[in-house]
């Protein structure tokens, strides 16, 4: 088994076999990063771009450091810094970077189905790190693997997925992964914020926290976009806490060992309640730690050596 | 013409191990500041069984490491196979140890040289000593086993393959002409 593929564009190209062999890859890599020297000899050399034209921390400064840490050189652009600025369009930006011969683009972009346009237009391997509201595929390849060193596999578990579906990549890349992997999940959220035939990608949908959690052996809480208060999307922020924070009395309808999980950054008291979150349950920080391995895993799996 | 011969059994393979165990414990006098490193996978069984018979022999554990070298190799960028990453698990500080490094085939000597380009990125052994059960020849680089089970000259065109119980279910060592 081997990953074939140029690009990971997104978890729906993904089959069983190559989320497996992603995952347990990035199993292998967790070693690195507690040495004393974190660092390994493998991509000497190459050159990997980590271009993002939306603002992020975590993933960008994972990427950086899974790159470094493999001893690939990696340069980060960000719009606000960048030609983008001076009108530049994201094709001639990527023919530009092309031309210095970079070996993998990292592009973080807000419009759905960016990473697949360069992936045609450049021979270099492409990593989504978020398109829009359409895919996050790393996001949710991290989600899996602490999935998966939590309790040991992924088929047959509940999974509960709450908030803003409609606009969540995360939560899109998720139940792709996840019903793939044979789990069960279940969406819940205002209906504003469930796109309608949701239940296609074989989900189901509840309209109240509490049904989805009901017997879950994971929670995912999504971050409630502040940004999208005014779009009539919910009537305010403390109305969605009050029917949709995951908090200390919701979270006992769940399985006795249930996971709680977050892909960041949290909002404290909107989504999901403080003592939650930095409570025995949630594993919001060792999906971090893993979201390094996993991204050391794709740079090792995708760049170089296709003769 | 597929010639397989067996050369070496399972009391062959044990007796070897005793013996590279007695003369591990003979150049080093005893077993003072000693650290087992098995390269993946082959080594990792045989590292399990000389720590076993050494352990016996002085009446003290010695830790053991696990090492795979895949992140080191140097046909990385040429070769478009990407290979399977195994475990690495040293949890112990290799500063000032001496280090036994064990692999079942010794060959062109490039997997030794990732093993301690990997080994020197974990701390500063006091030295590095290299155990084999089989020595093919063959080499690419200036490296020598300090301990070899059985030297078995061999042409480039035949596979030596070792098979231990732990992963195959027996013990035996065979060379034949590669297809």
């Amino acid at each position: 088994m081997r990953l074939t593929k140029k690009d990971l564009l997104g978890i729906k190209d993904l089959s069983v076999d190559e989320i497996n062999l992603i995952l347990e890859t990035a199993e292998s890599f967790i070693e690195v990063s507690t040495r004393e020297i974190k660092k390994v000899p493998t991509l000497r050399g190459k050159t990997v771009i980590n271009l993002f034209m939306e603002p992020s921390t975590r993933t960008r400064t994972s990427f950086e450091i899974a790159g470094k840490r493999l001893s690939a050189d990696t340069i980060n652009i960000s719009a606000s810094t960048s030609s983008v600025v001076k009108g530049e369009t994201l094709i001639d930006t990527a023919r530009n970077l092309e031309a210095m011969n970079p070996d993998v683009i990292v592009l973080r972009h807000s419009a759905s189905g960016a990473p697949h346009l360069l992936a045609r237009l450049v021979k270099q391997s492409i990593i989504n790190a978020g398109d829009g509201a359409h895919e996050h595929p790393t996001q949710a390849l991290l989600d899996m693997m602490t999935i998966k060193a939590r309790k040991g596999r992924i088929a047959g578990l509940k999974v509960a997925i709450v908030g803003d579906i409609a606009h969540s990549r995360v939560a899109r890349s998720n139940i792709y992964g996840l019903t793939r992997m044979g789990a069960q999940v279940a969406v819940a959220g205002p209906a504003t914020m469930l796109p309608r035939a949701i239940e296609q990608m074989g989900v189901t949908v509840h309209y109240r926290i509490e049904d989805a959690v009901r017997g879950a052996d994971i929670i995912m809480m999504l971050r409630i976009q502040m940004e999208r208060e005014n779009q009539n999307v919910f009537p305010s922020l403390r109305e969605y806490a009050k029917y949709f924070c995951l908090n200390r009395k919701n979270i006992r309808l769940a399985k006795d060992d249930v996971l709680v999980m977050h892909p960041g950054p949290i909002n404290r008291g909107v989504e999901i309640a403080p003592d939650i979150a930095d409570g025995p349950a949630s594993v919001i920080l060792e999906q971090v730690t893993n979201g390094v391995a996993v991204r050391m895993a794709l740079l090792y799996l995708l760049s170089g050596g296709r003769s | 013409m597929n010639a397989k011969k067996v050369v070496m059994d399972a009391d062959g393979i044990d007796r070897s191990l005793t013996r590279i165990a007695y003369e591990i414990l003979e150049k080093n006098r005893g077993v003072e500041d000693m650290v087992l490193v098995g390269i993946q996978t082959g080594g990792v069984f045989l590292a399990e069984r000389l720590k076993k018979k050494i352990s016996r022999i002085e009446g003290m554990d010695i830790p053991m490491g696990v090492l795979d070298i895949t992140l080191y190799r140097d046909d990385l960028r040429t070769s478009n196979k990407k290979p399977r990453l195994g475990k690495t698990d040293i949890p112990f500080s290799l500063d000032n140890k001496k280090v036994m490094l064990i692999d079942d085939v010794l060959f062109t000597g490039r997997t030794i040289r990732a093993a301690m380009d990997a080994l020197i990125d974990f701390g500063r052994p006091k030295l590095i000593q290299l155990a084999v059960l089989i020595d093919r020849g063959h080499r690419e680089l200036p490296i020598r086993a300090d301990f070899v089970g059985k030297n078995l000259p061999s042409s480039l065109w035949e596979a030596v393959t070792v098979s231990l119980k732990e992963k195959s279910g027996r013990d035996e060592v065979i060379i034949e002409e590669s297809t």
